[in-house]
């Protein structure tokens, strides 16, 4: 691939502006969601409620949301603020539900026992049902990294530059091997990001790993 | 009737779950195979059905071998009920009994009839027709799963476990109906369990196989208790064989103690009156026995909370089972023994029962009983 | 902003003719319906078939994964760019296009149908099986419609992700509201791009709605939960049957 290799220091610069309009959105997602996703819990009404919202956030296509961002916010198109907080907005739809489930599937009677033997309720969420929703939680993680390195592309339209441009730039000059550059490096990354947010899991939580040994 | 011919079940794994089994259930008869887990019964079951093909021997039904038959055919003249229903959840009560007349080509009018005729039947509120199973409990579900099997009124019902997944009180009640349903039916059943008091309360005839799906003994429950051919159906039937047998025989007309009763207010002047040994039976005016009291312990008119409801009581012409329950539980040691209606006969004591109990002639060893 | 928008909205001529708002998003359905459809008459019968018999099940498993990490914006450029060329006229864009479409759609129903046969009560299989249906009866009767939930909800993804892609796919010629988004981009018409984006945002919204609705009205109350009130004693209350035997105490 002769094209790679005189635009390596381009392709790199450009993925590493991928990481950070996908990544960022997903750690700011995944804070904002873990109060919402709480609350859901905690006020049974909320829940479809918050539901019905965030599916309602998740449904509008990408590129409407990059364009309409800007004009709400005042800010400029090209402003990649823009795609920061349009893909915040796509990663909180998605874990909003997720975190839901995740403190959900906390067995009641772990909660019941924690309560019991003295733990208020912040050192509760904190110690016992956050750490026992990581797996459902990082479940949803990946599935909002993955998707987010796909829409980010999308940007390109909007002249936002990240891997997604060289689409746009194979495109307007009829050139196959930018396009084939750009769509490996989105998949090489997206993988790459489901397995950082697996790897952490899996540190996170050691007695999965226990009972895996103990057969 | 069913027959069994040398029927044997080996799975691609080397296991043989089934070893040339061969039984009769007789027409019109509940036969319960009952054993430990892994001694094949489910397994024998489900080859009637051809739900699972046996590797050998074969299976009739009233003359058919049942390896000839179109396996759809053959599924929709038996009746099947299974532990967790398997009601299928998208349609209503009433749609889910209809489905085998469906099935058969029924129209939809005369279905839907059979279907509400059969909930009644089971003694569900025809209410309940238009609702969906996730909104019935344990025991309802199972119901309208009987009710299902019966719709196209099968000849022949295979029912595995069916009570075993509600609670004890719910399974009693379900039990006892079951018995009734049968009695008014005359369906020929085999019927899957691992609790061998529920084999003894409903069968016909018990039949226990062992580990490795061979037949330990095939009889009726009476003479199971009495006579288990091995330790291992010794071990299985379990302990209390002899009280436990007592359930099955009815009492004779007893002779019974008259006794003084004395009804909720009597002072304890009147109570001490009456008494006999110390005791005396509290009626209601019905005299339905509601307790017994000492009248040397209380000073005040008899109330509800003073008396003593240590002991059961028996009906007349009931199992000498109860009567002896009776007797024993009593705190007077006099069993109080009532009619049909609830209202007092008598009373009696344990020695007397017990000598009928010994007068009576244990089930005959039969020359003839082989395990096979 | 919101004014510029409502303004351009307002002007009549934007929803007339050939380039109208109107025609755009007759177009946009028929694109996305025609999409939807093809992808569903293959997925549903995969998806059953994996879900019944259990095979390929891997298939399945990595298909959305897959599907997800894909930028659909390169995969609309890569099948122009390859497949353009060998073809003429119109179907120059509109098949590759077309292509795209149904295969990011197919993921999401596959997944949908097979997670609905799979999730499907065992024992209310093996009553069916027990009861005389034969395998697909079996797959009519019971199955089907036990899934429909889940199908439907794979229908549901698929048709939002068919909208999103479809609103790109203008930058390849494609018709469609997309083509407000990408031309006021390119002539800086910003009333226009804005205008687009709202109205692409609201028809997605109304379709899922339609979709959410379609779902009420087919998928049965026994596997929803939505059967009106019923008192929680009545379902309680065991049957009305005849007392226990006579076994109080005394």
């Amino acid at each position: 691939m002769i094209w790679l290799r005189g635009h390596l220091g381009d392709v790199l610069g450009l993925t590493v502006q991928h990481i950070y309009l996908a990544g960022v959105p997903l750690l700011l997602g995944l804070l904002i969601a873990l109060p919402f996703g709480w609350l859901a819990r905690r006020y049974r009404g909320l829940y479809p409620l918050l539901i019905i919202g965030t599916g309602l956030l998740y449904t509008i296509p990408s590129l409407a949301l990059f364009i309409m961002l800007p004009l709400l916010l005042g800010t400029k198109i090209l402003d990649p603020n823009n795609v920061v907080i349009a893909m915040t907005i796509y990663t909180v739809a998605l874990l909003v539900r997720t975190v839901a489930d995740g403190l959900g599937s906390v067995p009641d009677e772990v909660n019941q026992a924690a309560t019991a033997m003295g733990y208020r309720r912040v050192r509760r969420f904190m110690s016992v049902e956050l750490p026992l929703a990581v797996p459902v939680i990082s479940a949803g993680l990946r599935v909002a990294a993955v998707s987010n390195v796909s829409i980010v592309s999308v940007a390109a339209l909007i002249g936002v530059p990240q891997l997604g441009s060289l689409f746009t730039d194979g495109f307007n000059r009829a050139f196959l091997d930018p396009i084939v550059v750009g769509v490996t490096a989105c998949v090489l990354l997206a993988l790459l990001f489901d397995m950082t947010i697996l790897g952490a899991t899996h540190l996170v939580t050691p007695w999965q790993r226990a009972g895996k040994a103990s057969v | 009737m069913i027959r069994f011919e040398t029927v044997s079940k080996d799975f691609p794994d080397g296991t043989r779950a089934v070893d040339e089994l061969t039984f009769e259930a007789a027409t019109g008869q509940i036969t319960v195979l009952v054993g430990p887990s892994g001694c094949g019964k489910t397994t024998s079951l489900r080859m009637i059905n051809r739900m699972i093909q046996p590797t050998g021997g074969r299976i009739w039904i009233d003359d058919q071998d049942t390896a000839q038959l179109d396996e759809a055919q053959l599924r929709r003249g038996i009746g099947y009920v299974i532990q967790h229903a398997g009601l299928f959840p998208h349609r209503t009560v009433v749609a889910n009994i209809a489905t085998v007349p469906m099935l058969l080509g029924w129209n939809k009018r005369r279905a839907e009839a059979r279907a509400l005729e059969l909930l009644e039947r089971v003694g569900l509120p025809t209410s309940f027709a238009k609702r969906y199973p996730a909104q019935l409990s344990g025991g309802q579900q199972q119901r309208v799963g009987v009710a299902r099997a019966l719709a196209a009124d099968p000849p022949v019902m295979l029912m595995d476990e069916p009570f075993s997944a509600v609670d004890p009180v719910v399974r009693e009640q379900l039990q006892d109906e079951f018995l009734r349903l049968q009695d008014d039916l005359g369906k020929t059943i085999v019927f899957v369990t691992h609790d061998i008091d529920e084999a003894i309360k409903l069968g016909d005839r018990v039949a226990v196989l062992r580990a490795g799906g061979k037949l330990a003994q095939l009889a009726d429950p009476a003479y199971l208790l009495a006579h288990p051919v091995d330790d291992f159906v010794a071990d299985f039937v379990g302990r209390d064989r002899g009280y436990r047998a007592l359930g099955f025989q009815a009492s004779p007309q007893f002779l019974l103690m008259q006794e003084q009763t004395v009804p909720l207010g009597a002072t304890p002047a009147q109570a001490a009156d009456g008494a006999r040994d110390g005791w005396i039976l509290v009626v209601d005016a019905n005299r339905r026995p509601l307790g017994w009291i000492e009248p040397d312990r209380i000073t005040t008119p008899i109330e509800p909370e003073m008396l003593q409801r240590g002991g059961t009581v028996a009906t007349a012409g009931g199992p000498l089972r109860n009567v002896l329950d009776a007797a024993l539980s009593s705190p007077s040691r006099r069993g109080v023994i009532v009619d049909d209606q609830g209202a007092l006969l008598g009373t009696i004591r344990a020695h007397k029962v017990l000598a009928e109990i010994e007068e009576r002639a244990r089930p005959e060893l039969q020359d003839d009983e082989a395990p096979r | 902003m919101i004014n510029r928008i409502l303004t351009w909205l307002a002007d009549g001529a934007h929803w007339h003719g050939d380039d109208g708002i109107l025609r755009r998003v007759v177009e946009h359905l028929e694109y996305s319906l025609t999409a939807l459809l093809i992808a569903s008459l293959i997925a549903i019968p995969l998806g059953l078939y994996i879900g019944h018999t259990g095979r390929g099940r891997f298939l399945v498993v990595n298909a959305v994964g897959a599907a997800r990490a894909i930028p659909s914006l390169g995969l609309l450029f890569l099948a122009v760019l390859w497949l353009g060329p060998k073809l003429s006229g119109d179907i120059a864009f509109l098949a590759p296009t077309g292509l795209v479409l149904v295969v990011l759609a197919i993921p999401s129903i596959l997944s949908g149908a097979y997670a609905g046969v799979e999730g499907v009560d065992p024992a209310a299989r093996d009553a069916a099986i027990g009861m005389g249906m034969r395998g697909t009866e079996v797959l009519r009767h019971v199955e089907f419609p036990c899934a429909l939930p889940l199908i439907l909800s794979g229908i549901r993804s698929a048709m939002l992700q068919i909208i999103a892609t479809a609103t790109i796919a203008a930058v390849v010629s494609l018709g469609g509201l997309g083509r407000f988004l990408i031309d006021g981009l390119a002539v800086r018409d910003t009333p226009q791009t804005a205008s687009g984006a709202v109205l692409v945002a609201v028809l997605a919204l109304i379709v899922d709605l339609v979709l959410a609705l379609i779902q009420r009205l087919v998928v049965s109350p026994g596997l929803t939960g939505r059967y009106g009130k019923v008192s929680l004693m009545d379902a309680e209350t065991e049957a009305t049957s005849p007392a226990p035997a006579l076994q109080h105490s005394v």
